[in-house]
């Protein structure tokens, strides 16, 4: 229903923004949704936001799976992304 | 890596399905989420669980619940002179009652996707001569972005940025499941992250009220399988409780700032699902103060919904019956020519069922 990504943020930015790492991509989020986010935490990334933070080793192993989901959605775009 | 090494292991999974063929009886599980339906037969568990374990597909896919005159009021206000509709990609090839976003785009509409509501915050900025629509779909994992989106438009006086709130909630979907006459299933597979914003408390009337257990599962087939056999161990011990399998992104009480931001803008109102009609307070509308952000409000004109197409998706969506049973799929239905919502969705039931368990010219494997 509602997939989400695990990322490590790799930068904290203005406005509640931070910039996460998701499979060797750089992407920029909003940290809004979660408190105390720091440099080195994995959260959860969902349309663009932080939805929970997780922990590091099994977000890793996460990852992967979802690197394999990668290629199977043909469809451009969803609400997943 | 450890983890991974362990969770697609072949001989733990094995072992997994031996533990549910030992329990030794027969049960029937909803899964109400679509990255679950999607899981479930990408792995090939429906035929590995045959005569053991039937896994029912629910409403779990947003753009699937969308109902046809919603749609159909999100392609009127794409039509809009001045209007710009940002949606996610999923919504784009939904047929409404006067077709699709995407035909109504090849007319001259002038609709985006976005992976984000904040890429449509960020369109309104850019052009404040426009009014940039965000449709707003998704359960609670996504509605609280939404929200944030909107809270930080008012901060910025992006006075351009509107929302047409199609939200929906599980929790009350759930609810109108169990009280359905037809209704049988021993328990559900309760969504991973819908959950990691609600918390499992959310669904312990399950158990509290109706006496049916539920697990919140993650997406591997390890996961899938381990909240299966605690289901079972449930209902073999007679006593239904709401467990979590997932725990390495939900905590019992969730994220509470993830809901009070949502709470913060929206509040429950009714809503029309797609197979299962108007459910009491299951829809997110705009609260009061939100009202000038909400294009929800404006005054559209949008045709009466077409009727029957012969597509089954409202049975597909309440596990009345499985996608092979429709009369359309794989012959007028296909993910390439889709008639229904359950087979344009990255994850519809009918497009997981299409591509993972139906073989042309050997019918449904699953």
């Amino acid at each position: 229903m509602c997939l989400a990504v695990p990322a490590e943020v790799v930068e904290l930015m203005e406005d509640g923004l931070a910039l996460v790492e998701i499979g060797g991509v750089r992407k920029q989020i909003s940290l809004m949704l979660v408190d105390d986010a720091e440099i080195g935490d994995f959260v959860l990334v969902h349309a663009g936001f932080a939805i929970e933070k997780v922990d590091a080793e099994e977000a890793r192993r996460t990852l992967e799976i979802l690197e394999e989901y990668a290629h199977l959605d043909e469809t451009g775009p969803g609400l997943y992304a | 890596m450890r983890f991974v090494d362990e969770f697609r292991e072949p001989e733990l999974l094995r072992g997994q399905l031996e533990e549910i063929r030992r329990i030794g009886f027969r049960a029937s599980f909803m899964e109400v989420c679509g990255t679950h339906t999607m899981a479930i037969s990408r792995a090939g568990l429906r035929p590995l669980l045959a005569g053991r374990v039937e896994l029912v597909s629910g409403p779990g896919c947003p753009v699937c619940v969308t109902s046809e005159a919603d749609i159909g009021r999100a392609i009127a206000l794409a039509g809009l002179e001045g209007v710009t509709l940002a949606t996610f990609g999923d919504m784009m090839r939904v047929p409404g009652p006067q077709g699709t976003l995407s035909e109504a785009a090849s007319r001259g509409a002038a609709v985006k996707v976005v992976y984000s509501p904040l890429e449509a915050l960020r369109l309104a900025r850019e052009d404040p001569g426009r009014r940039v629509v965000f449709l707003g779909v998704g359960f609670e994992t996504t509605a609280p972005a939404v929200a944030a989106s909107l809270l930080t438009a008012r901060r910025d006086g992006v006075g351009n940025f509107f929302v047409l709130s199609l939200h929906k909630l599980v929790p009350p979907a759930l609810r109108a499941l169990l009280e359905m006459e037809d209704f049988a299933i021993d328990g559900f597979l309760l969504p991973g992250h819908v959950s990691a914003v609600l918390g499992a408390r959310a669904y312990s009337f399950l158990a509290d009220e109706y006496g049916v257990p539920g697990v919140v599962a993650g997406f591997e087939a390890a996961d899938i399988l381990r909240a299966l056999c605690m289901l079972m161990e449930m209902k073999r011990g007679g006593k239904a409780s709401v467990a979590v399998e997932y725990t390495r992104a939900v905590r019992e009480e969730g994220n509470p700032r993830a809901r009070a931001v949502m709470e913060e803008v929206f509040e429950p109102a009714d809503a029309e699902w797609r197979g299962l009609g108007i459910i009491p307070a299951s829809g997110l509308q705009l609260r009061e103060e939100f009202r000038p952000h909400d294009a929800g409000a404006w005054e559209v004109e949008s045709p009466a919904p077409a009727g029957d197409r012969g597509c089954r998706c409202g049975d597909v969506l309440c596990g009345r019956i499985r996608p092979p049973d429709c009369p359309l799929f794989a012959r007028a239905c296909t993910p390439e020519s889709p008639v229904g919502p359950c087979m344009v969705s990255t994850e519809g039931t009918c497009a997981s069922y299409y591509l993972y368990d139906f073989r042309e010219g050997e019918g449904h494997v699953g």
